[in-house]
């Protein structure tokens, strides 16, 4: 990719979300608010002080894991769209684990839990994968229908065999010893789940780019007939992607019940995994991408609190606003290319090759 | 914190007298009052789900808004807040950037970890979540929870239902089998069967707290089977209401009045009156007194309230329910009363002991009593 | 009669058409959209946004039709929204459909914060167990008091299999769907076709959302729809793309879904999450059952990309 390029990657999805902004303003002052106060009340609410910036990366820790979910079977090839559901059942794994087996204390027994987690979803999501290379079934429906079945499932279990009867009004698993626990970072709000997500990031990026596993998935997505003639083993390539989206989205599950709700319940289930399906489809499926991308729509969840208070807009003034961006972004593919053309036009034309050609 | 404070908390009659005190507070003359409360003060609310859902949220909506009423007062609300970090960052901003010192976290999953990890970063903001349930000595002193004995007045809503419902047969439409729950079917069912003795209750739970097409199927199925007066416990009561009405059924309503939705079918209903609570809380937030951690009340205290009668109620139900509320009014009715057995035959209450409402063992109840069909 | 097993099965039946109502006119609409090549995942957000235009109609001008001509011209609208977006270069049709969903609800959502509380006019029911000699207050006549709308949805199911199959306007359609050089070859617009398509499809599914919000349950809340605008997607490619098969898939799926709650009532309590399941593990398992990776999946449109 030259410069052009990588230039072009960034400034269409600026401007896109610029347009998304803008969009935005204009519906709230047609219903009669402040599009300014709008405009810098989110950015306050998301990036204005200490209180607010460690907000947006919070939340944006689960994003960055439940996006991964999406990014990785896409760069196969797949659209896998139920990573809500790998995200319970791992959480359901990481708060079982205590229960079946005795587990050491700190660090070493965390990393169980998350294993638990990964484990899980990883199994959840091949399952998808598995199910379209076997049986030709479609990986959007069938892993959106795994989704609601994992929930169900969830849910059972937690109200049932798994109930906590010290839990009373608020059906939960029973609580992880404290030792087990996920802390924050330093003196900050934020706990380590951010890390994590970051590494995640950072690990899948370099697998798709630098590793030949990678490389060869990435080739089974992007020209399936090119793999086969090659003799790529898709099938194995594609379940394994899956998987390893499926754990990422499990330990976001993990964490969030070892570092915020200490327990496997209801509030795990609060749409997570379905604003991670943004995150990386905004992200273009870039895992390095997807941790910017994250930060973003954490620093919007974060500033809808403050529209609510100080404006009175309705909560669901943040998901408008993440529609709106979403939209443009995705009408703004259309122009990839023609920025180029704009650049290319700019040079003094001395017989140079038209620009329209590379459209 | 205050010694005298403690000593308070562990006398569980003196609660009662909390209760009682902050009703005393309300009958005081308005001048009185307001000279009282001079200092001003921001408070937070936080609801789990929208302010006008005809249910549990809109029951808290209005109470804030008849507090917004009172000088001096100002008060900052976030609906739609999930149970989790959203929760604790709502609660901080609302204590950072709007200056609230005192917080209303409304739902019940905000308690355990998300309120008392916040209340534990801000010692000098006061926390009063609804329905908790605050121990002392677990708890911190800043801390603390309300709730009202609403299975009163649905112990109300059945006795209305028993008198008038012709099937014998009535129906409950329920979120999840948990304790506050449980306690509503089986007070309505005792009220009803206080009435006739061989009076069932159908309960159907759907699953979670806002599923209007499980509910509406739910009301269907049930009243396919015969069923003709219905309540429920789940958080928007409106979609209940409407399709019982549709049906031609009746239906006691529950958390706020319904009424409007459903004037021919709308028995009476149980209601909350949570400014009593607020206002006890906030008073004593604006004058300095110490923080109450563990705040009860039922009728008698003004925490609950029945919906008026709906025309179509006959005189022997009004009179049989009126005769229960003056005793309820005069502390001297108790529900839960020995010997009682669960639907599976199984006794949970034995013969001549009665649990009070302020019993503790009320608030971890996980059975459903005989004469409900259905499993807890 | 009282036996259980009967109040069972009327409860199903009649929920069947009940929850059915939404899923067959979604599905027709997807059904539609997707013999033109195109997915259309956004429907959730066309569910939702014209359940709630429709309730906004009926309120507002006190009038059931007139909320139910207000959610079908909403529906079309956010369909429009969907399908211009997808006609642009390298844009992906499942991130718009996903996209849509979002923003429909969200619209949906936020203009609607003042139609929670209110009652509008109702769609008729149409007496059908009474019109056919049962007693009109017995369960079996109450279980067939059917939403006026269904039967329009029976007729429309009917229609568009006539139409696909006999109309220049339906073999077009399929072109489009089958393939789009070929169409091009005879000069019909690729993309006019899909988006016309996508239009009237979300024209369809938008009477799905007047269903839910001024029938069952007849009224506007934020909970309203829980993926069913993306199950009905699912429901299509279980009808293989026939017309008359979603209306079928449909009520399978309606009547699964009430399973749950008409166990509970005659006393079959507990695993009532894994009963709530049950239509979607049905969907799976069939799904499982009839796809095959071998041969295309029979009647899917080549355009549509839901094979490899």
């Amino acid at each position: 990719m030259n410069l052009r390029d990588t230039a072009e990657s960034i400034a269409l999805p600026v401007l896109a979300l610029a347009g998304g902004l803008l969009l935005f303003g204009a519906f709230i002052w047609a219903d009669g608010h402040d599009p300014v106060q709008a405009w810098a009340l989110l950015f306050r609410g998301a990036f204005g002080d200490a209180f607010s910036l460690q907000n947006s990366l919070q939340r944006a820790a689960p994003l960055m894991l439940t996006a991964l979910c999406v990014a990785l079977p896409a760069r196969a090839g797949l659209t896998i769209i139920g990573g809500e559901g790998a995200l319970v059942l791992g959480g359901l794994a990481c708060a079982a684990l205590p229960l079946a087996l005795p587990l050491p204390g700190g660090a070493i027994g965390t990393a169980m839990l998350l294993a638990a987690a990964a484990i899980a979803g990883a199994a959840w999501i091949a399952l998808a994968g598995w199910l379209r290379q076997w049986r030709g079934v479609n990986e959007t429906i069938s892993s959106l229908l795994l989704g609601y079945i994992a929930i169900a499932l969830f849910k059972h279990i937690v109200e049932g065999a798994l109930r906590d009867p010290a839990s009373l009004n608020k059906p939960s698993t029973p609580p992880l010893a404290e030792a087990l626990r996920i802390g924050t970072i330093g003196g900050t709000d934020v706990h380590w789940g951010l890390v994590f997500g970051v590494v995640a990031c950072l690990m899948a990026a370099f697998w798709l780019g630098v590793t030949t596993h990678g490389f060869a998935t990435r080739v089974v997505g992007g020209n399936p007939r090119a793999a086969q003639l090659v003799g790529l083993p898709a099938t194995r390539l594609i379940v394994v992607a899956c998987a390893l989206g499926g754990a990422a989205a499990g330990v976001a599950g993990g964490i969030e019940v070892a570092a915020v709700h200490t327990a496997a319940n209801a509030s795990l289930i609060v749409g997570l995994g379905y604003t991670g399906i943004l995150v990386s489809f905004v992200a273009r499926h870039h895992p390095l991408a997807i941790i910017p991308v994250a930060i973003l729509f954490g620093g919007f969840l974060a500033a809808g609190s403050l529209l609510q208070r100080r404006m009175g807009l309705p909560d669901a003034s943040v998901q408008v606003l993440m529609g709106f961006c979403f939209v443009v972004i995705l009408a703004s593919e259309a122009a990839r290319g023609r920025l180029r053309e704009l650049f290319v036009l700019r040079k003094p034309p001395a017989g140079a090759v038209p620009a329209a050609a590379t459209a | 914190m205050d010694p005298k404070h403690t000593a308070l908390m562990t006398q569980r009659r003196q609660l009662l007298a909390a209760g009682a005190l902050g009703g005393a507070a309300l009958a005081l003359p308005g001048a009185l009052r307001s000279a009282w409360a001079q200092a001003p003060i921001t408070v937070g609310v936080i609801y789990v789900g929208p302010r006008d859902d005809f249910g549990y949220n809109q029951a808290h909506a209005e109470a804030a808004a008849q507090l917004k009423k009172v000088a001096g007062v100002k008060v900052v609300e976030e609906e739609n807040v999930p149970e989790t970090q959203a929760v604790q960052k709502t609660m901080q901003g609302m204590i950072s950037q709007d200056g609230a010192t005192l917080l209303f976290p409304t739902s019940f999953g905000y308690f355990d970890p998300h309120l008392l990890a916040v209340a534990a970063k801000n010692e000098k903001v006061r926390f009063s979540h609804c329905g908790g349930l605050w121990t002392q000595g677990k708890h911190p002193a800043n801390t603390g929870s309300f709730f009202g004995y609403i299975d009163e007045a649905q112990y109300l809503n059945g006795v209305v239902a028993g008198h008038m419902s012709k099937s014998k047969k009535l129906g409950f439409v329920a979120a999840k089998p948990i304790p506050q729950v449980l306690r509503n079917i089986n007070a309505f069912t005792l009220g009803a069967r206080s009435v006739d003795p061989k009076i069932t209750t159908n309960v159907i739970f759907t699953g979670d707290w806002a599923m209007p097409v499980k509910e509406a199927e739910a009301t269907n199925a049930m009243a396919d089977q015969g069923i003709d007066v219905f309540t429920m416990h789940v958080d928007g009561p409106k979609v209940v209401v409407e399709t019982a009405a549709r049906r031609g059924r009746m239906v006691c309503g529950y958390h706020a009045s319904q009424a409007k939705l459903a004037p021919n079918a709308y028995l009476t209903g149980a209601e909350w009156n949570w400014l009593t609570a607020y206002t006890l809380i906030v008073d004593a937030a604006r004058t300095g007194k110490p923080h109450p951690n563990f705040v009860r009340g039922g009728l008698k205290e003004g925490f609950v309230k029945s919906s008026p009668y709906g025309a179509m109620v006959g005189e022997a139900a009004r009179k049989n329910a009126e005769d229960v509320r003056k005793k309820m009014m005069a502390g001297s009715f108790d529900i839960f009363v020995g010997e009682l057995k669960d639907n599976t035959g199984k006794v949970v209450i034995p013969k001549g002991k009665v649990l009070k409402q302020t019993d503790l063992e009320l608030e971890s109840m996980n059975y459903l009593v005989e004469g409900v069909i259905g499993k807890a | 009669m009282d036996s259980p097993v009967f109040d069972v099965l009327l409860a199903v039946l009649g929920g069947a058409i009940r929850v059915g109502t939404p899923f067959l006119f979604v599905s027709l609409g997807e059904c539609l959209t997707e013999k033109a090549g195109r997915i259309n995942l956004g429907l959730e957000g066309v569910l939702v946004f014209s359940a709630m235009a429709g309730f906004a109609g009926s309120y507002l001008s006190g009038q059931w039709w007139l909320g139910v001509l207000l959610a079908g011209a909403s529906g079309a609208l956010i369909a429009l929204l969907h399908g211009l977006v997808c006609s642009l270069p390298r844009v992906n049709d499942i991130a718009a459909g996903i996209a849509i969903m979002l923003f429909g609800a969200g619209l949906a959502f936020y203009l609607g914060k003042p139609l929670i509380q209110p009652q509008a006019e109702q769609i008729p029911s149409l007496p059908i167990g009474a019109w056919l000699g049962a007693d009109p207050a017995g369960s079996v006549a109450q279980a067939l008091n059917i939403n006026a709308l269904f039967p329009a949805g029976v007729v429309i199911a009917a229609l568009m299999a006539w139409g696909l199959k006999n109309t220049g306007w339906g073999l077009k359609v399929r072109m489009v769907g089958d393939s789009a050089d070929a169409a091009r070859a005879l000069g019909s617009s690729v993309n006019g076709v899909r988006v016309a398509a996508t239009t009237a499809g979300g024209a369809i599914a938008g009477l799905g959302g007047a269903s839910l919000s001024l029938y069952f349950p007849g009224s506007w809340n934020e909970a309203l729809s829980s993926g069913q605008g993306l199950i009905a997607v699912a429901l299509v490619i279980f009808a293989r793309w026939h017309p008359v098969r979603c209306l079928w898939a449909a009520l399978l799926f309606g009547g699964a879904g009430a399973l749950g709650p008409a166990l509970q009532s005659v006393g079959v309590t507990g695993y009532y999450y894994l009963f709530n399941a049950v239509p979607y593990v049905l969907t799976l398992a069939i799904l499982v059952w009839t796809c095959s990776p071998r041969q295309a999946l029979q009647g899917a449109p080549s355009e549509l990309g839901v094979t490899h």
